[in-house]
């Protein structure tokens, strides 16, 4: 049964999450910083964007520290792209001492030789440690307007890689298509990667969120796209991500991994503080409560 | 949080059993109440999860109030009493859930209104005194009924936390079919008893349950061999999923996978 929790009004009407729990810590641990430059990336991520930073290993332990002080059940690392990151599998190391880990990637930068490094990580670790690849296509025609020439190839790559090491990589593709498609599509998602080798293929379809360079790809959000009181009036929060996580930049911990680029959204420099009550003004929050979207596995 | 039903007895100290899901299967739930008999099970309990996946839901109920099995309600035990459109087991992938459903709509289809009352009937919770530790018994965790504890997914800090606002020394839960313990940096023990509707995804045809023996605060797992054919057969009329009768003969998950972390899922054929 639901621990009874509530959605509170803020003077302006704006529905407020309430913090209920800290289940899930995520990681920017690579910036804003990508080697890609996908067309609906809802944090712009590039090569040159350092509006958030890469995050130290120090940096991120003091944050597993407190996390674990919290009682956090796992972590999620993403990015820009995490294994720009020279520290990434100290860093996944660390993470994994105290719970269950995934990492998500464009899959670009994964070697034969990196893969099996992941899988002893993996193998030595009673937690879970979950590879997720971001692929937005079954062919590098429908793939690689979205996410940059020749990234087809090179992803597939990466996802042959992770399997022959032993991994059941999830493979995640934002939906680039209207409903009606979606279960077309994940079927063929399916063939396709049994095709290419990946024995049980594991595929989420994620929604997208219209900030970012996606809203120059598609459009951004329309007036009536906000959630009101209506919205929320029977809705059980812990549906949203954001009443039982946090997301860790650079920068300092955010009230959830979309709204990275929203000042209103960093909450506070420590997870403690961070955990306070959340007014959903955002667009994004809109996808969220309506896709029923979690940025989880 | 959920206020537990409170049980008593001198008879706790004994050897005690614990049933995850039984999801229809009465010939495997008939077994495992056998072979805990057999062991001398001062009291037996189940943890919730009656309906789904296996044949004609109305032989279950029989079993567990002949045999005074204490039971606890589970996501679909309320979803049946509440009438509600599906079985609330918080599935996140839309080919769990198109499996999940047909099992819901034919438990749902067949059962009667005055089961829908036991069900009702049913505590949320459990909780007892054994040896100086207090017993949680919930279905998924203490703070969510539909809520997954998987082994590979949940650190000691999560499940430390989960104890400590149940105020429990021992939580017991199942939801996830699969079962696993652990006990925990300052003494709390989480056990997941697993189900004995299906198979735990191991290549085995046998379901499991927890047996918790005499001056004890550690499970053991205990494997029970029934007739599986005989509930394919049954599951074939009743014209249920191929897949699901699939599980039954070989002992490997064919549904309801996406929900699994990667660990669980690799130790299976699927």
């Amino acid at each position: 049964m639901t621990r009874q929790a509530s959605i509170s009004l803020s003077a302006v009407g704006v529905p407020r999450v309430p913090a209920l729990s800290l289940d899930t810590v995520w990681f920017q641990v690579a910036g804003t910083l990508c080697n890609l430059r996908c067309r609906h990336c809802f944090v712009s991520c590039s090569p040159t964007n350092r509006s958030h930073d890469y995050m130290t290993r120090e940096s991120v332990r003091e944050y597993l520290r407190e996390a674990e002080e919290m009682g956090v059940r796992d972590f999620y690392f993403t990015g820009g792209e995490p294994f720009l990151h020279r520290d990434l599998v100290g860093i996944l190391e660390d993470a994994l001492r105290v719970g269950p880990s995934s990492v998500l990637t464009n899959g670009t930068l994964i070697t034969p030789e990196r893969a099996r490094t992941l899988a002893a990580l993996e193998r030595e670790s009673r937690y879970a440690l979950e590879l997720r690849v971001s692929l937005d296509g079954l062919t590098a025609a429908m793939n690689d307007p979205i996410r940059g020439e020749g990234t087809f190839e090179e992803t597939v790559r990466g996802l042959r890689a992770l399997a022959e090491a032993g991994f059941l990589p999830i493979v995640t593709a934002a939906q680039t298509w209207n409903d009606a498609a979606d279960a077309r599509l994940r079927d063929e998602f399916h063939s396709f990667l049994r095709h290419e080798g990946i024995a049980r293929p594991r595929v989420k379809i994620l929604p997208l969120f219209r900030i970012g360079r996606e809203e120059g790809r598609s459009r951004g959000y329309a007036p009536t796209e906000f959630l009101t009181e209506e919205h929320m009036r029977g809705y059980d929060p812990w549906l949203l991500q954001c009443s039982n996580s946090r997301m860790v930049t650079s920068r300092g911990v955010y009230v959830c991994p979309i709204l990275i680029d929203a000042p209103d959204a960093l909450l506070a420099p420590t997870l403690r503080e961070s955990m306070k009550p959340f007014p959903l003004g955002h667009g994004a929050c809109h996808t969220c409560w309506e896709t029923g979207a979690s940025c989880r596995n | 949080m959920v206020t537990p039903a409170i049980v008593r007895g001198g008879d706790l100290e004994g050897g005690l059993a614990f049933f995850g899901g039984p999801y229809n299967n009465h010939l495997a739930l008939r077994a495992a109440i056998d072979d805990a008999r057999a062991r001398g099970a001062a009291r037996l309990f189940c943890l919730g999860d009656l309906g789904g996946f296996g044949p004609n839901p109305g032989k279950i109920y029989p079993l567990l109030q002949e045999d005074e099995v204490f039971t606890i309600a589970g996501n679909y035990d309320r979803s049946l009493a509440e009438r509600l459109s599906d079985c609330g087991c918080g599935y996140t992938h839309p080919d769990d859930n198109r499996y999940a459903q047909l099992s819901f709509d034919y438990t749902n289809r067949r059962t009667t209104d005055a089961e829908r009352a036991w069900l009702a009937a049913l505590p949320e919770q459990a909780a007892f005194e054994r040896g100086g530790r207090r017993y949680l018994l919930c279905h998924g965790s203490p703070r969510r009924t539909n809520e997954f504890l998987w082994e590979s997914a949940s650190s000691d800090a999560f499940l430390v936390r989960l104890a400590r606002e149940a105020g429990a020394d021992t939580i017991l839960c199942t939801h996830t079919g699969i079962p696993w313990q652990r006990l925990l940096p300052g003494g709390a023990r989480v056990i997941n008893v697993g189900a004995v509707g299906r198979p735990a995804n191991d290549g085995r045809t046998e379901v499991w349950y927890a047996w918790l023996p005499p001056d004890s605060d550690a499970a053991e797992f205990v494997p029970v061999p029934y007739d599986h054919e005989a509930l394919a057969r049954e599951m074939e009329e009743e014209r249920l999923p191929a897949p699901f009768v699939e599980t039954v003969r070989t002992g490997w998950w064919t549904t309801c996978l996406e929900i699994l972390p990667a660990k669980e899922r690799a130790r299976g054929r699927h």
